[in-house]
């Protein structure tokens, strides 16, 4: 059966590479506005009154998010560090490094990020500090159950700091024979930021 | 100026989280979209790639079972699907410089770290739909053109060998991959 003309790939082929020009399927949902005129919808505006309407369930959503984070920390303890387990607090305290700023807990983002890279880039599992692990996930809890208080902005900030502090100091200890590996993971990000939609 | 008819796009959400995933299906359904699939794991989404055959994949990458990075990998396996070239965003919560280089090489189209907000995610899909990248295959890379910009600064040495005036005249490697397959 012979394909349309529009369904295939052009490709130019070169000495060590190929290019190749995809049949462009999504040319369908290309818009072109006239110059000036004004726009009836804001997809933007109506995607973010849409994330509005379901912020009254994010204190819930932390909340839950603390208890399976809570629950990987009391497996570790009681089980050991093994790769299941290591994995179940990796997994939780990288979703909330992830959403508590969505959630509307930012200032838990800093901690959750730096258990984060406590468990991520520890070189050997059985040296992961259970005890500054449990310093971590005391502070999530405590940073996202007195998040309305006015006076706990500071002391968060000044906790996620210490946390981190603390964490680096370790971590630079403990691949101090991998200088490169060391140097890899202070790198500033390259992640790019928000495009000017 | 350039819209996007998110009407006409159906989107596949690979997430173990349940609440990120609800997060994303809002502001999708926000946009304008009514097709959107969820997956909660690399495993199933890969069977929902397949079956759904959806226009842009967005994919978490710290997944049980397998991640979004080697979800990444199958999916831009040449003959292994019937679109290879779909665009996938990779919605994550690492944005070390080293994890960005990953997703690049991988064969991600966009990355885009967390926290998530409307703007950002309506400008990854804005540039995947509007400005579609060619892709390269080489004999360690299949995916998006990793050259966003042409750099007329550049001074290191030319990775890519082969003018116009070197072209080989063979059968396209994703035919051949096709063919063998």
């Amino acid at each position: 059966m012979s394909q349309k003309k529009a369904d295939l790939a052009a490709v130019s082929t070169f000495a060590d590479h190929e290019v190749i020009l995809p049949p462009n399927k999504l040319k369908k949902a290309v818009q072109k506005a006239k110059p000036g005129a004004k726009p009836d919808f804001d997809p933007i505006a109506q995607a973010e009154a849409a994330l509005a309407e379901l912020a009254e369930d994010f204190g819930k959503w932390m909340d839950q998010e603390c208890i399976r984070l809570d629950t990987a920390r009391k497996a570790i303890r009681s089980a050991g560090v093994t790769k299941a387990t290591r994995d179940a607090l990796f997994l939780a305290a990288h979703d909330i490094k992830g959403q508590a700023t969505t959630f509307g807990f930012p200032l838990v983002t800093p901690v959750a990020d730096s258990l984060c890279r406590l468990i991520e880039h520890t070189p050997e599992t059985a040296r992961l500090p259970l005890d500054l692990i449990d310093r971590h996930v005391d502070a999530v809890r405590a940073i996202t159950h007195k998040n309305t208080r006015g006076d706990s902005e500071v002391n968060a900030v000044k906790l996620a700091e210490r946390l981190r502090h603390v964490t680096e100091e370790f971590l630079a200890h403990e691949n101090r024979d991998r200088p490169e590996y060391l140097e890899s993971i202070l790198a500033p990000t390259i992640a790019p930021g928000e495009p000017n939609a | 100026m350039i819209r996007i008819d998110f009407n006409r796009l159906r989107f596949l959400i690979i997430d173990d989280n349940a609440h990120m995933r609800r997060i994303l299906r809002t502001l999708l359904h926000g946009f304008g979209t009514r097709e959107v699939y969820e997956a909660e794991d690399g495993a199933a989404g890969l069977e929902g790639f397949t079956h759904y055959s959806p226009d842009i994949v967005i994919t978490d990458w710290a997944m049980p079972i397998f991640d979004g990075l080697e979800l990444t990998q199958m999916i831009r396996q040449p003959g292994a699907n019937n679109n290879p070239y779909v665009p996938i965003i990779m919605l994550t919560g690492h944005s070390e410089k080293k994890r960005v280089i990953a997703a690049r090489d991988a064969g991600v189209t966009e990355f885009l770290a967390k926290p998530i907000s409307a703007k950002a995610l309506y400008g990854r899909v804005l540039n995947v739909v509007a400005n579609p990248r060619p892709f390269i295959r080489t004999k360690t890379y299949f995916g998006p053109d990793r050259r966003r910009n042409a750099n007329p600064n550049y001074a290191g040495p030319e990775r890519r060998k082969g003018g116009k005036a070197d072209v080989i005249k063979q059968q396209p490697l994703l035919d051949k991959a096709k063919t063998n397959a």
